[in-house]
């Protein structure tokens, strides 16, 4: 069984639809990069799979549970699936160990000794050890996305979403979060990645998706996808960005 | 008599309007806080009915002059139930709800003042809306709603004055009732101005100093 079964997905806000029948099916630990122009549904498609966005029509089914089932317990799938944002989103007012903490200590998944530890171990994983009493603000971009990606990891998610990770940094800290992304993929992750870093899904993906006007209009490996596009689309876009 | 003289013969009078008014202001606040609490999450609620109900509240409150529902709340509602109020649980029940609804518009502002991230952030963990509007966006909004909630605190107890209207003996009605016994009024008003003036002072100091904290914390 796949672990992330997307059929039919759909997807319109008021009278514009974003999203066309986008059918996508992702197996357990393979990393898959999104790619396409802007506006062309990448991060809608990306908010769906965790339900930030509701569907407006068909099925996404992640390790087993059938998310988009308006009855079933959106809050509890959304504990597998952990999502890294281009702004990063910490919480301002709470310090680099508390953002890490806080929601498996509110859900009641560990105490506060345990999601400390867990959070050491996290900080460690991402270099970033000596922050841990630290508040985001006084840390760079790069280091907050560091941070973004630890608490999501807090929850031990079997899935990740990134939504252009590395768009709002500086460019000398593009490596050092694309190094972590790097490590999660090689350790197992599921991850879905929204990039621009061509470079980083040609290394990393096992598949690319190209998305344009809501479709998925070429998929395959990198080197499918970047040496021999199919879609004249495809070929458009690459011939911009690379 | 020179105005210490009066000050000095009218102060139990004087402290007992003012009494008065310190705890008809306080009882209101401390419902209205949960009044704007309540209907300032109503009002950003995703729930279409909620919101509706928290809107109508509001705009009846905001739309009307604040002497119109004392007069409602002390003659029209007996009139209409036959339950007599007392002029100061009339009063109390006009400060809360006007100070309520005032409440709840900035309880509003100040959660739609924290980006929207936060709250998907707090969303995509796991977190149920009510713990992500408890531990993220609250914690948030208030420092952002502090110095406006402070401004409604004096607003309300300047406002408590109108409640003289009502035979209330606050400390304006303690006023005009010294006045009708000594025609001192030119005194006599200097003293109740300065009566309110000083409480007033001393919240508005006590905000700034909560506003600089809240500054600190925040770097
Ligand atoms: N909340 C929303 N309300 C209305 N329209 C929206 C909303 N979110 C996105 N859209 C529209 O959906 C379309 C796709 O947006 P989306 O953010 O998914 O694009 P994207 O591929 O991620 O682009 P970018 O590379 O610029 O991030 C755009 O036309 C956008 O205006
Ligand atoms: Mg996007």
């Amino acid at each position: 069984m796949p672990k992330i079964e997307v059929k039919n997905l759909s997807k319109s806000f008021g009278d514009n639809q974003v999203l066309k029948d986008i059918d996508l099916s992702i197996e357990e630990g393979e990393v898959i990069c999104v790619i396409g122009p802007s506006g062309s549904g990448k991060s809608t498609m990306l908010r769906c799979l965790n339900q930030l966005e509701d569907a407006t029509g068909g099925t996404i089914i992640i390790d087993g549970n059938e998310i988009t089932d308006p009855d079933g317990d959106i809050d509890l799938y959304r504990r597998n699936i952990g999502m890294v944002f281009q702004q990063f989103n910490l919480f301002p007012h709470m310090t680099v160990r508390e953002n890490i903490t806080l929601a498996p200590v509110t859900l009641k998944i560990m105490n506060q000794d345990e999601a400390n530890k867990v959070a050491d171990e996290l900080l460690e994983r991402v270099g970033l050890s000596e922050k841990a009493d630290a508040v985001p603000a006084e840390l760079s971009g790069g280091q907050q996305q560091r941070v973004a990606i630890a608490r999501a990891l807090a929850m031990h998610p079997d899935v990740m979403l990134f939504d252009e990770p590395t768009s709002a940094l500086d460019p000398e800290m593009v490596g050092e979060v694309l190094n972590v992304m790097k490590q999660l993929a090689e350790e197992g992750m599921t991850m879905v990645v929204v990039t621009h870093e061509m470079g980083f899904a040609r290394e990393v993906a096992d598949r690319v998706i190209f998305i344009d006007g809501g479709y998925i209009v070429e998929e395959g490996t990198p080197e499918e996808v970047f040496k021999n596009p199919q879609n004249e689309r495809t070929q458009n876009f690459l011939n911009m960005v690379l | 008599m020179n105005i210490f003289e009066l000050f000095a013969q009218s102060f139990p009078r004087l402290m007992s309007g003012l009494g008065v008014t310190l705890s008809t202001t306080l009882i209101s606040l401390a419902i209205a806080a949960v009044l704007g609490l309540l209907f300032g999450l109503m009002l950003v609620s995703p729930n279409k009915v909620f919101r509706g109900i928290a809107h109508v509240y509001v705009d009846l409150i905001r739309g009307t002059p604040i002497i119109v529902q004392a007069f409602f709340i002390y003659f029209g509602i007996p009139n209409a139930t036959g339950m007599r109020l007392t002029a100061i649980t009339a009063g109390v029940i006009t400060l809360c709800l006007n100070a309520g609804a005032y409440s709840a518009e900035i309880v509003r502002g100040g959660i739609q003042s924290v980006p929207k991230g936060q709250m998907e952030a707090a969303r995509s963990l796991g977190l149920s809306y009510g713990a992500a509007m408890r531990k993220v966006i609250l914690p948030q909004a208030v420092r952002i709603m502090v110095p406006s909630l402070v401004n409604q605190c004096i607003i309300t107890l300047k406002d408590s004055s109108i409640l003289s209207v009502i035979g209330l003996t606050e400390l304006t009605q303690t006023g005009r009732l010294i006045i009708a016994n000594n025609f001192e009024s030119f005194k006599m008003w200097i003293i109740v101005a300065i009566m309110y003036f000083i409480p007033i002072m001393i919240l508005t100091k006590l905000s700034q100093w909560v506003e600089r904290k809240l500054k600190i914390a925040k770097n």
